[in-house]
């Protein structure tokens, strides 16, 4: 085995790795705020809306759930201009995401208000809570604490998944990667430090996610 | 002009399936293979082993699946294996296939209850006979709903091959669009494909956790 190793070019470019890495960062905060606030009402219209709109949220979860992440952004950015809906290849990174979490979230989220005891609802209406607080306090809340281990790999799984967006070109940690890659000739190289830093990447998701959820459930469970 | 998208152009797509089915049997052999190996890692008495398998699990599920298909590919040319998108498509998906199976698995070895091990050692069967008789076939009934959830994540990852060139129903897709310029039947199409593979799976995984769950309800 006569290869040399050669990191050279990748440490003289790594201002292009960090700003690839602010993008794929950028990306994955934006589509789990916009899948997350897909995902609850989609959750609510699923465990209570009318038979059309559960069927309709049921079609969105299983369509998303049983094909590649990689068609579906494909079918975004190369099929709907077709339609005439047209986006640049960030946005329609940023669109894919979303909407590829969201179909996640809204399962995971479903369980949680599942988990739910009846009882809890009943015993907020007894107390004179009004609608609103009773969503927000006695279902989304505990909910949320529920599912939040599994909501918050998911969101890790979707950081890991964004890489496919070098495919159409969007300007990701792993396009970054593609075009230093391509004038440099260091594949190996490159990809072997784009890769740590995404492991560093998920390292970093997961600690602000359990920084996050100690900070937002720390009320006792119970006394 | 660009080519019609006529019967000749589904026909190239949809007989690509044979190529994603395969090399998702061949992923998921060889995954099924790595994973038993890394799950009694994972569980064993041994603190190197474990921890071995551990950091196995966590590379695997701490890094995205396109970078491991890309250092695969590249890192076997470097071994002077060459370029080959076949070899290097199925030994990545393998290696993401054992961490993800190894984790899954060692949660059901783990289910099985403690006192069924000490009833075993007490017998006197040793650790693989009783990892065999008794651990395992316990383990598997209750691996089968996980184990075919992941089996759909692993036939929509191999759609990732298509980006180092390996033409499965993804590249035959993207082969047929740069020829016919039709992106919303081609896509439509590659996604209904993929649908009709996995759609059925995911309902099966569902009845099997039904099931389960009815089983063990008390």
């Amino acid at each position: 085995m006569g290869y040399q190793f050669n990191f050279a070019p990748v440490f003289n470019n790594f201002d292009q790795l960090i700003y690839g890495a602010l993008i794929t960062i950028q990306l994955s905060l934006g589509a789990i705020l916009i899948g997350t606030l897909i995902a609850i009402p989609c959750a609510l219209a699923k465990t209570a809306g009318p038979k059309p709109l559960r069927w309709l949220v049921n079609l969105y979860i299983e369509v998303i759930r049983n094909t590649p992440f990689l068609i579906q952004i494909f079918f975004i950015y190369f099929s709907l201009p077709a339609l005439g809906i047209r986006f640049d290849p960030n946005t329609a990174a940023l669109v894919a995401l979303s909407v590829n979490v969201g179909a996640y979230a809204t399962e995971i989220v479903r369980a949680g208000i599942e988990s739910i005891n009846r009882g809890q609802v009943e015993a907020g209406k007894a107390l004179g809570l009004k609608g609103h607080q009773i969503f927000r306090y006695i279902i989304l809340k505990p909910a949320l604490r529920t599912i939040y281990p599994a909501l918050t790999s998911q969101f890790i799984y979707l950081m890991l998944t964004s890489s496919v967006v070098s495919a159409i070109s969007a300007t990701d940690l792993a396009a970054a990667g593609n075009n230093i890659q391509s004038s440099t000739f260091a594949a190996f190289e490159v990809y072997l430090v784009i890769t740590i830093m995404y492991f560093i990447l998920s390292l970093g998701f997961s600690g602000l996610f359990s920084a996050i959820g100690r900070a937002a459930f720390r009320y006792p469970l119970a006394r | 002009m660009f080519r019609p998208f006529g019967p000749n152009e589904i026909l190239y797509i949809v007989s690509a399936v044979q190529w994603t089915l395969l090399l998702s049997a061949i992923a998921f052999a060889g995954g099924a293979l790595g994973g038993i190996a890394v799950a009694l890692g994972r569980v064993s008495k041994k603190p190197w082993l474990r921890y071995l398998a551990l950091a196995f699990i966590r590379v695997f599920q701490g890094t995205p699946l396109l970078m491991q298909l890309f250092l695969v590919y590249f890192g076997l040319s470097i071994m002077g294996v060459g370029i080959n998108p076949w070899i290097a498509a199925a030994v990545a998906l393998t290696l993401h296939a054992s961490a993800y199976l190894g984790e899954i698995w060692r949660g059901c070895i783990e289910a099985v209850p403690s006192g069924q091990g000490e009833a075993s050692y007490v017998l006197g069967l040793n650790y693989w006979d009783s990892m065999r008789y008794v651990i395992l076939p316990q383990a598997a009934k209750i691996s089968v709903a996980p184990t075919v959830g992941f089996l759909v994540q692993l036939i929509k990852g191999t759609s990732l091959a298509s980006i180092i060139g390996f033409v499965e129903l993804t590249r035959a897709g993207q082969i047929i669009n740069n020829a016919t310029f039709q992106p919303l039947l081609v896509f439509s199409l590659v996604g209904a494909l993929y649908f009709i593979l996995c759609w059925p799976l995911s309902m099966w995984a569902r009845h099997l956790e039904g099931r389960f769950a009815v089983a063990t309800t008390r």
